[in-house]
Formats: C-alpha cells, structure tokens, sequence
C-alpha cells in the first residue's frame, strides 16, 4: 500500500485554504479536543511522547523545547517560524499557502499548551502570497471563534499575529528573528540565555518550524502511539523533503523519516535528467555537507544522516550530476553567506567575505595552492568564535567538497578545465 | 522636511499595526512595509514620520532599514522583477536567463527602464521556488520555470499593467507535481 501523506494531504486537490473545506477534512477538531477533553499539560504530554523532533533544521523534540520554559508569572510567546530561507527548501511555502489553516490550529495548539499570552508567525518578506493567504485565513478562524477571546467558549484566548519580514536569511537563526520582531535588525543573540528563558522582549518564548507545528494537530487528535508508528524509532513522523537540482521532478515530497536517499530521488523526484551521473547531494539545505552516490541508500532520518558526515538539516534535498562543477558551487553559496552574514562578529563577516572572494580568483583559474590551504583551514577560524552558527555553517560545504572534489579545485588553479567546464569558454 | 501623505491616510492602519504589538517597537517592520507600499519605496520623510511615530530616533529607523533587502531606498519601477540567484535557479539557467532580461529590457541590473516601468534585481538569497526553477518574482508574486519564451510572455502583461497577482496564476508553481 502507497504510503498516505499527513501534513500534504489534500493539497493540489482540495481548495484547503477555504476554511469550510478545511473543517469538513476534519480540520479544527483536534483543537477542539484540547480545549475540551485535554489539560494544557495533556497536550504538552502527548508532544513530548510522540518524541516529535523540530523539522526546521535542527531537529530539537519540540516537547523538551517546550519544558525549558520557567514558570515564573511572567508572560510567555509562541514564535513560529516561518522565515523559510535555507537554500533548497521550500516546504513552508507550500504549508502556508496551500493549507495554512493546519498551521493555525497547530499554533493554537502549541500556545494552549505552553500557556502562551501570544503567538506570532514570522514570515519572510518574499513570501507576500503566503501573508496574504495567513492573513485572511486568520480573519475567517476569528470569525469561527477558533482565534481570538474565549475561543470556542472555553475560556482559552489566543491573538496570533503575522509579521512580514524584508528579506535577510539570518532572521531564520531564532534569536535574529526576535531581534527582527523586537523591530531592529535581525542580530543573532549569545545564548545562553536562551530564547526559553529570554526571548521576545526579554520573556520566556518558544520559537517553532512551521513544519513542526503542523504535526501537533494530528498528534493530538490521533496520539502519540500513531505518531510513533511512521517513520523510524528516533526519527518518527513524516517529512516534507524539498527536492531540487539536476532532478526530473524537482518538488515536495512527504515522506516517512527514514526513507532512504534512493528511494527519494529514484520514485519521487523522478531520477536524474536523461545520460546524467550522480555526483553529490546536499541532503539538507546550502550548510549541509555533501553525501556521494555510496550513499544512496541512506536512511534520511535525524540520525542516520550525521552518522553518515552530514546534517538532515531542513531536508532540501539538493542533487549535483556530472555537469555542475563543484567550485562554481562553492562560490554561489560563499557569496550567499558573505551578503547574508549579520555583520557582528568579525570571523563570519571577513570570513564569509574572503572565502567569497578566493573562491571567486580559484573559479577563474587565477587561484594558488596556497589559497586552497587557506581554505582548508577556515574552520579553526569560522568555527565556534561567534554568536551564532551562520558562520560555521558557511563552510562545512566548502570543507566536504574541497576533501571529495579536491581534484576539481586543483584543476581551477592550474587554471585548466575541471572536467565540468572549460575556463577558457566559461570566462568569455 | 514634510510629513508624508501616508501618516494621515493611513492613520487607522496604523493604529491598529501598533496594537498588535505588546510593545510599540514591534510596528517597526510593518511601518516600513507600510511607507513603501504607499510610495515605492522608502523617502528620507518616511524614515523621519516612522521615527516621530514610534519614538525613536531617526538613526534607528534608518538602521533597521538598511538591514532588510526588500526595503527600498531609492525609486524602483512600477513593477519590480527580481531574478533568483541561488543554488537551484543558478544550476538551472538564472545567469543566461538575467543575461536575457538586461538585453530585453535594454538595463543592467539594478537599473530601472527609462519610462519607469521595470526595475531589474537579482537577489542572492534563495526564494524557496526551487522546484520552479530558474524562478523570478514579479513585485514579489512567483513565476516558475522561466523560459525566455515565458520571460516575453511575463514582460508582455506587465506593459499591459497586469497584476502581479494574476502573472504569477498564469506563470506560478504548482504544488503537486505531474507524474
């Protein structure tokens, strides 16, 4: 039998966003049950048993998450995260603007369980479909009761406000999103301490992957039990995996955790493009490192993929062939992170900054063997010596290829082709 | 230096911004969002009536302002198409596709068409339309799978004044996949 999506169910053939359709699905009735049936602590119970592990990237169980909170009178609040900036990722997206009233019931949920006074949705700037989907999706929960004073005459109240962003990547790191929500630039913040404890102005705060959220309404209408029979025993769940690159069908596909890399790409992403090879994959967004055709047969789950020297990470799945040369690659992402660093902490900004521009001279074949040393050498540098993890994760892709790929990085300095592409026709 | 149309138009709007903040600090994303909507872009008498509004000092807007990539500064087109640059999209064409636009339009990136009409950006940041790539956003509504073919087509209802909402139905990503 052909596994059943949970969280994509329905999406591309029913009009979700319509909230009456959303509620004949079955939608709303696990918020329902909580108010009704369920003591906040229940429903926090429930979270924590179905070991559901944040899907944003770092794969955190949410149920702990929400334990770290202190209960000490003061006001808490539910961030979730909806600033989906991983390049390679694109799973919130279709959430928000296909079905976006199971975020709401899972922002309802989550809050009601950690006590929230109010939640927010951060959503990135260039997501304005996807704010103006939530938004109206918000009027009519409002107009249901299912969002606002006394929410279905239980007593429970709940204001959820959505706040666009304007386009920076580092708002999507936990702490850059509060900054950016407190209405400044979106600067990481040194933790400890951590948002839990001081978040949204200094207040206790959760912060949630859209993905995650999604998950609780169904957990809390079917438990924890089903929960826990989909996917692996440390990874349960399914997963949205965003496929892209030198794929036929590059899209989304929600999959138990677990699935192996073979089966992603060969079954649902429709194999590589005809007389294509396999190169590499980045199985979770532009930080992770990359995994080889040896490792097709991967389980794509929370721990296996580390086992195997990378990251699952947000699960955008993107694949290499033959024809993409790795050192053109390196260079797009160092100049992603190089406009993307925040700029506080010297390491990441001069060091996203000079990667960038090495990268640039080895790409046209004016590097020296000296450079390629020198980026050997970054992590010492980039690694663990600033607030957050921007810059460490700016060149654990760089570290991985210049290590399986080194030959193509020799190449560009001899300036000779790479066996991808010649520099003589590439640089006319 | 002249307060803006938009604090007394908008005066309810707002309000009501500020309201759904704990703290009136939280308004200043929305604001911004606000004075650009209203003019394009973002004036020095914006940055200022945004500063007298939540009480902060002038620098701090500008501050703020100049960390967000979709905030504009300067004057844009009518109707903005920032190409995406990022990994996916730049395996799939986005460079010959840029390339293609700067010559159809006759501007570099970053320029604006002589009548106003079309401002040209590439961004470097992903834009989460991977599975439409190479993808572009027209005012910030998608289009995926940008041929040159479709690239004419896009150019064509924007100088019949299209709405970007209704570009990106006709030229926007599917979420489901054909087999």
């Amino acid at each position: 039998m052909a596994f059943e999506p949970v969280l994509t169910k329905g999406i591309g053939e029913l009009d979700l966003v319509d909230i009456e359709v959303y509620e004949k699905q079955g939608g709303y009735q696990a918020l329902r049950k909580a108010l009704k049936q369920m003591t906040p602590e229940d429903v926090h119970a429930e979270v924590k048993k179905a070991n559901l592990r944040g899907r944003g990237g770092a794969g955190f169980p949410a149920g702990v998450k929400w334990g770290f909170l202190p209960d000490d009178g003061r006001p808490r609040y539910l961030c979730c995260n909806a600033d989906e900036s991983e390049p390679g990722t694109f799973n919130n997206k279709m959430l928000i603007e296909y079905n976006p009233h199971l975020l709401i019931e899972g922002i309802l949920l989550a809050a009601y369980a950690t006590k929230a006074a109010q939640s927010f949705i951060y959503i990135r700037g260039e997501f304005k479909r996807g704010y103006d989907v939530l938004v109206k999706a918000l009027a009519q929960a409002k107009a249901k009761g299912y969002v606002g004073d006394n929410i279905l005459g239980t007593g429970f109240s709940q204001e959820i406000t959505v706040h666009r962003g304007a386009g920076a990547y580092i708002c999507g790191e936990e702490t850059g999103l509060l900054s950016s929500l407190e209405g400044g630039r979106g600067e990481p913040r040194l933790k400890p301490p951590f948002p839990a404890v001081s978040g949204l102005y200094g207040m206790p705060t959760v912060v949630n992957n859209v993905e995650t959220l999604c998950n609780v309404p169904f957990i809390v209408d079917r438990g924890a039990d089903w929960f826990l029979s989909i996917g692996t025993e440390k990874s349960p769940g399914t997963k949205i995996f965003s496929v892209s690159g030198m794929v036929r069908r590059p899209g989304n596909y929600e999959l138990p955790l677990g699935v192996t890399l073979r089966e992603l790409l060969e079954e649902h992403a429709g194999g590589l493009l005809p007389g294509r090879t396999l190169k590499a994959v980045q199985p979770g967004g532009a930080s992770s490192p990359v995994l080889l055709p040896e490792h097709l047969d991967l389980p794509l789950d929370f721990d296996s993929v580390p086992a195997a020297g990378s990251i699952l990470g947000t699960a955008g799945v993107i694949v290499f062939d033959n024809t993409v040369c790795m050192v053109r690659t390196a260079l797009y992402y160092a100049e992603f992170f190089s406009h993307e660093s925040c700029g506080q902490c010297t390491p990441c900004r001069e060091g996203t900054a000079w990667t960038a521009r090495i990268l640039r001279r080895i790409e046209r074949g004016e590097g020296t063997m000296h450079d390629l040393e020198v980026l050997r050498s970054l992590k010492e540098k980039m690694s663990g010596t600033t607030i957050c993890l921007l810059s460490d994760f700016s060149i654990t892709f760089l570290q991985s290829v210049l290590t399986h790929f080194a030959d193509e990085f020799e190449a560009h300095v001899r300036g000779k082709a790479c066996g991808v592409h010649s520099l003589e026709v590439r640089s006319a | 230096m002249s307060t803006p149309a938009w604090v007394e138009k908008r005066k309810q709007d707002i309000e009501e911004i500020i309201g759904r903040y704990p703290q009136k600090r939280s308004a200043m994303m929305p604001l911004l969002h606000l004075a650009q909507e209203e003019r394009g872009w973002i004036a020095d008498e914006d940055v200022e009536a945004i500063a007298e509004i939540l009480g902060v000092s002038k620098s701090l807007v500008e501050s703020v302002c100049s960390f967000y990539s979709l905030f504009y500064r300067r004057p844009m087109g009518k109707y903005v198409i920032t190409v995406c640059g990022n990994i996916a999209c730049g395996l799939s064409g986005a460079a010959e596709l840029t390339r293609y636009l700067e010559q159809r339009l006759g501007i570099k990136v970053g320029e604006t068409t002589p009548d106003g009409l079309i401002t040209l950006l590439v961004t470097g940041e992903c834009i989460a339309a991977c599975d439409g790539a190479p993808a572009l956003q027209v005012n910030l509504e998608y289009c995926g799978n940008v041929t040159f073919e479709r690239a004419d087509e896009i150019i064509e209802l924007i100088k019949k004044g299209e709405d970007p909402a209704a570009i990106s139905d006709r030229f926007g990503i599917p979420p489901v996949k054909a087999l």
